[in-house]
């Protein structure tokens, strides 16, 4: 398996596929050093996918994330979503970061209305409580709304910042290694209940991670990104059933899975 | 084998030791600051009164100072005139923090927010930081006369300079993860400077405040005493040439009372205002 061809179109029955992110074309050259950070990534998103993107680092992934996220423009290509090209950040794009980036002068509440409170101001954002009273509860913060991030555990506050992301109602997930700062098996716990809270939202999302175990669990499909210059090598179809759970990753299906990435990586890696 | 003569050493048993703790670990902190302060004013005592290593004038004892400290004590609590050069001193010192604040945090502003302060303005400002700022007392006092205004001027001179460093600090002390999230959220300049940069930086700000409120009090006397007036320095200087040291001490000692109460009065002020920010205070003193 070599370049990606065009796009299997074997994630699920045609019918129910609803495109919400396109990408088509996208490449990215920084002028500064001439780099040319992506090449030729296509890309589509549909309604309800969770779709992974694993490489080593240094292949673009940050970049697609960023360019995705309209806070970097593309050098050339389409980047549209729901119909509209992405030029800047959009209030239909959720964002979860390495951090939760909670600011500490702000209760778990506060910090969740701050997008609202941001683009529609304080009276937007009171009318917002009862969705975000509903989003805590959701992740299982319910009790800790009016408490400062300062007394909330890495895992916790990384919840809040799932809630911040869902309060305006995002058409898209943008996932930048969100819980790679926390201990294994907390992560592994917030995988699940990422997976839960995606499931119950209908959420579209689109994960950056350094882990194959999990771009595996979570994921309906995973591109490999090779680097210089970054692109999109193949897609794969993780066919493991649903609702994932964490056993699954003593299966033989699911260790094959891996162990085909880390070979299509690894011999990258040694070139 | 055998078995050793010293428990300690016996592989078999409890392995029972005990952590060294230092005596001044177990002193309470009060215990220990009266200790000291005892220890010092005893070797002071002998040095002076008793044993008359130093001369009274460049030294006095510990009972001369107290009883000037009660007798300058008594003149300041009757509204004489050392009341009167206190308040005068203590309007100095309050002008000067006030306007080294609102300058230096605009300074600060500009520096840490803007390309062209950091580029154009900055350089220029370390220069002028780098004087010996005490040296423009003498223009200070030829602009603005032998009154309150060019001491004023002299120590807020000396303390905007570090508050304009620690503001522009402050500015750029949020994270690139925050101000990603900012920009994501489509927040404009002046909502990520409000928001984000401003509640970040407050505690390097007081950081800057707090250095500067040691600085308008070096600010107010230097220029007293090179300007003359009605102030503290005044005082101060004029009892250092009469040779009456202990007058200088106990001076001195109601002076720093000034200095203490306008540092805790802006710690006081941060503890509210930057109540998320529980970084260890060493010893609880700032």
């Amino acid at each position: 398996m070599t370049m990606a061809g065009p796009r299997p179109l074997t994630a699920g029955p045609a019918a129910q596929l609803r495109p919400v992110y396109q990408i088509e074309r996208l490449s990215k050259t920084y002028a500064r050093n001439r780099l040319t950070a992506l090449t030729d990534v296509n890309l589509t998103l549909n309604k309800g996918e969770f779709v992974s993107v694993v490489g080593s680092s240094g292949c673009g992934k940050s970049t697609l994330l960023k360019i995705m996220s309209g806070l970097l423009p593309p050098s050339a290509g389409r980047v549209v979503l729901e119909g509209r090209p992405v030029t800047g950040p959009r209030d239909d794009i959720g964002m979860m970061f390495q951090q939760a980036t909670l600011l500490p002068w702000k209760t778990t509440l506060q910090n969740i209305l701050l997008p609202i409170e941001m683009r529609k101001g304080r009276a937007a954002a009171k009318v917002a409580i009862p969705r975000a009273t509903e989003l805590l509860q959701l992740v299982g913060l319910g009790d800790f709304a009016h408490v400062y991030p300062s007394e909330l555990s890495g895992g916790m506050a990384q919840r809040a910042s799932i809630c911040r992301m869902l309060i305006s109602n995002p058409a898209v997930l943008l996932l930048d290694e969100p819980f790679s700062a926390l201990d294994e098996l907390t992560r592994d716990f917030m995988n699940m209940e990422l997976q839960r809270i995606c499931t119950e939202q209908h959420a579209t999302a689109f994960l950056v991670t350094h882990s194959l175990a999990e771009a595996v669990i979570l994921s309906d499909r995973i591109l490999v990104m090779k680097p210089r210059p970054g692109r999109i090598v193949e897609e794969i179809i993780v066919d493991l059933p649903r609702p994932r759970q964490l056993e699954m990753i003593n299966t033989p299906r699911f260790g094959e899975i891996v162990a085909h990435i880390r070979d299509l990586l690894g011999k990258e890696a040694f070139q | 084998m055998t078995v050793s003569p010293n428990p300690k050493d016996n592989p078999d048993a409890d392995t029972v030791w005990v952590e060294h703790v230092a005596l001044i670990d177990s002193v309470p902190r009060w215990l220990a600051m009266l200790g000291l302060a005892v220890v010092v004013i005893l070797i002071w005592d002998l040095a002076t009164a008793r044993l008359g290593w130093v001369s009274p004038i460049i030294l006095p004892s510990p009972g001369e100072t107290l009883s000037d400290l009660i007798f300058v004590g008594k003149n300041l609590l009757s509204g004489g005139y050392m009341l009167t050069a206190l308040w005068t001193t203590t309007r100095t010192v309050f002008w000067a923090f006030l306007i080294a604040a609102a300058i230096g945090f605009s300074l600060g502003v500009l520096v840490g927010e803007t390309k062209f302060g950091e580029r154009a303005v900055m350089p220029y400002l370390v220069a002028i930081d780098t004087m010996p700022k005490v040296a423009f007392a003498p223009l200070f006092i030829a602009w603005l006369g032998f009154d309150i205004a060019s001491k004023v001027a002299l120590a807020a001179f000396i303390a905007t300079f570090p508050i304009v460093v620690s503001t522009a600090a402050g500015f750029y002390a949020a994270s690139e993860n925050e101000r990603m999230l900012f920009k994501s959220m489509g927040a404009n300049r002046w909502q990520t400077l409000i928001r984000l940069k401003l509640p970040t930086g407050l505690p390097y700000i007081f950081t800057g405040l707090k250095i500067a409120s040691v600085g308008v009090m070096a600010g107010a006397i230097t220029g007293e005493f090179l300007g003359g007036g009605k102030g503290f320095g005044a005082l101060i200087r004029e009892s250092a040439s009469m040779l009456d040291t202990p007058r200088v001490f106990s001076l001195i000692l109601y002076l720093s009372i000034l200095g203490l109460t306008l540092f805790f009065l802006v710690a006081q002020v941060e503890k509210r205002l930057v109540f998320w920010n529980k970084a260890d205070r060493p010893g609880g003193v700032a």
